[in-house]
């Protein structure tokens, strides 16, 4: 019994600390809230106010430094712009990657591939981000980006400034690369559950191959895909530091091709912390606890929506 | 008639061909990536960063090294028993309905940014309990970025102790306890090890959850459990590759490297774990 109970505590250590997350988070923002109001959605403008000024800039009753403005705007735009970019990189090659892994790898090369694949998933954040400021970076600068905008400028969000390396172009690269693996894996695991006769009936009907698989296998899969496309975008939304390494840091200016540097909310919750400490009304490290709340709340959904239909696939065999 | 199916053989061929690109063009990413941190790494590791502690932007790792070492062994400890804990309570002693709600708060936890995680510790415990950056602090930030890998795995590992087993520990007439304790429990152990590991592996790369937790120091960590902040190798990876010195640079390759090997290692040993469990599992049946 005694076990019983102590087990018991634990389960309800792990049931209680995502709602005490979100409750203690609301709480602590509660006052940001009433500052920024919608302004941290739709305001660009991210400025902690004149700390050596006098007097101070009050919104529904919440004192913040004179000309304290709390926008993220550019950091939500950056945070969604990235991460579908990332999604467009890497979906392709994903499915590309897991199609070849099931339907056409010789059986001994199997164990090996899915290991360095799993490896892959494992590679810390940062060094993601050491390799993309030392070798994909400069690439992107020196070569992929003035080729890009002097060749195909004329398509909108393609020309302009190639700018330094640093950027969306950049930052999506990496995120790609980071969320591939974890799509690879469910794509791959969702393939090998469903039953081969699918392929092998429709390979008897005298379809190619490659016809076998679009016609009758990725339409039987097609909600199992999009909850691996769901779950690396949830990733992708709440990664760190290797696109706080590559992406910019871009402040009060949204991206005008896709080149520019960029910020997201992960990002900025990370570098704008020491000059929130600074703010002596406290607001601005309120207001970045509400941009982790937004962040929380958009991967919330985002994952509740991927688990579904997931579930979704599981039940359809 | 013969040229249209010429022509989907070779369009099949064609998307094939595109295919497998992908999977060379990952891998060859991989080895850029490889390649670029252990040569670069290599070149850098001397055994004085073992024995010396950062000094700015230059001298060794050994604080760094000690910190991750610490962070991590507490993280493990905190852990343990809850993701272990839970998991038994649900496949043990659970009622259905809590059953599923446990799972999903867990996969709730599984999509929480790690940032997230670091942020709400840092206002939570570094701001408003005033513990300052500490120890105790970034581990738990760990811990909780550990416990969804730790729950699962133990989850799944308990759950798949075959029931014949069980029954037949209770018809020979031992108590609950001893039947867990004996049967139940050996059983599980080399899946849960392998989801902590995972886990373990998860805890040295993390940097996010740790800048504001953790914090970060030049000296050797103490033991103190709050009111002393803890350096770790991520850190250094992240903040060292940005300063114009040549050292702190060969700092920064050197972290890299050392995270990269204890990946390595504990992502080869889990596997093994698995081969091992699954190959027991199979001579059962």
């Amino acid at each position: 019994m005694l076990a019983g109970v102590l087990t018991s505590v634990a389960a309800g250590i792990c049931l209680l600390l995502v709602v005490l997350m979100l409750v203690f988070l609301l709480w602590y923002t509660w006052p940001a809230i009433r500052y920024n109001g919608l302004s941290i959605l739709n305001d660009m403008t991210w400025n902690i106010g004149n700390q050596y000024g006098t007097g101070s800039s009050v919104h529904n009753g919440v004192a913040a430094e004179p000309g304290a403005e709390f926008g993220g705007l550019v950091f939500l735009v950056g945070t969604l712009l990235s991460a579908l970019l990332a999604m467009v990189f890497a979906v392709p090659l994903a499915l590309g990657v897991a199609l070849t892994i099931v339907y056409r790898l010789p059986e001994r090369l199997r164990l090996p591939v899915n290991a360095l694949i799993e490896l892959m998933a494992g590679i810390p954040s940062v060094v993601y981000g050491l390799w993309g400021t030392i070798v994909l970076v400069p690439w992107v600068g020196n070569r992929v980006a003035p080729f890009v905008t002097h060749h195909f400028g004329f398509i909108p969000f393609l020309g302009g400034d190639a700018g330094s390396g640093n950027g969306l172009f950049a930052a999506a690269i990496v995120l790609a690369i980071m969320v591939m693996p974890i799509m690879v894996a469910t794509v791959r695991d969702v393939l090998l559950a469903q039953p081969k006769s699918i392929f092998e009936a429709s390979m008897a009907l005298g379809s190619t191959s490659w016809q076998a698989v679009t016609h009758a296998v990725l339409p039987s899969v097609r909600t199992g895909i999009v909850g691996a496309i769901l779950v690396a975008f949830g990733r992708a939304l709440g990664e760190t530091m290797a696109v706080l390494m590559v992406a910019g840091n871009a402040i009060n200016i949204l991206p005008h091709n896709i080149f520019s540097p960029i910020n997201t909310i992960a990002a900025v919750v990370v570098s704008q912390l020491e000059s929130a400490v600074s703010d002596a009304s406290g607001v601005a490290q309120r207001s970045l606890a509400e941009l982790a709340l937004v962040l929380f709340v958009i991967s919330l959904t985002v994952n509740t929506v991927a688990r579904v239909a997931i579930r979704g696939q599981d039940r359809s065999h | 008639m013969v040229s249209r199916v010429t022509r989907n053989v070779a369009i099949s061929r064609l998307w094939w061909v595109l295919c497998i690109s992908s999977l060379v063009g990952a891998l060859l990413v991989l080895l850029s990536l490889f390649g670029f941190v252990f040569v670069r790494g290599v070149a850098a590791i001397r055994p004085e960063i073992f024995f010396t502690v950062t000094q700015g932007i230059a001298g060794g790792l050994a604080n760094a090294i000690v910190g991750t070492l610490l962070l991590v062994t507490l993280a493990i400890v905190l852990v343990v028993p809850v993701g272990i804990g839970a998991a038994v309570w649900v496949t043990q002693f659970a009622p259905d309905r809590l059953r599923i709600v446990v799972r999903l708060s867990i996969d709730v936890l599984f999509g929480v940014p790690s940032i997230v995680v670091g942020y709400f510790l840092y206002v939570a415990l570094v701001e408003t309990a005033g513990w300052g950056f500490s120890l105790v602090a970034g581990s738990l930030a760990l811990a909780i970025i550990m416990l969804p890998y730790v729950y699962r795995a133990a989850d799944l590992a308990f759950s798949a102790v075959p029931r014949d087993l069980v029954e037949a520990s209770v018809a020979l007439g031992a108590r609950p306890l001893t039947t867990f304790v004996r049967v139940a429990f050996p059983w599980a152990l080399p899946g849960t090890l392998t989801g902590l590991l995972i886990g373990v592996g998860i805890a040295v790369g993390e940097t996010a959850p740790l800048i504001y937790t953790a914090g970060w120091s030049n000296y050797m960590p103490t033991l103190a459990p709050t009111h002393s902040p803890v350096g770790y190798l991520t850190y250094v990876v992240w903040t060292f590759i940005n300063e114009p010195f040549k050292q702190s640079h060969q700092l920064a390759y050197a972290a890299a490297f050392l995270l990269m090997i204890a990946i390595f290692v504990t992502n080869f040993v889990a596997r093994a774990g698995v081969e091992y469990w699954a190959s027991r599992t199979r001579s059962h049946s």
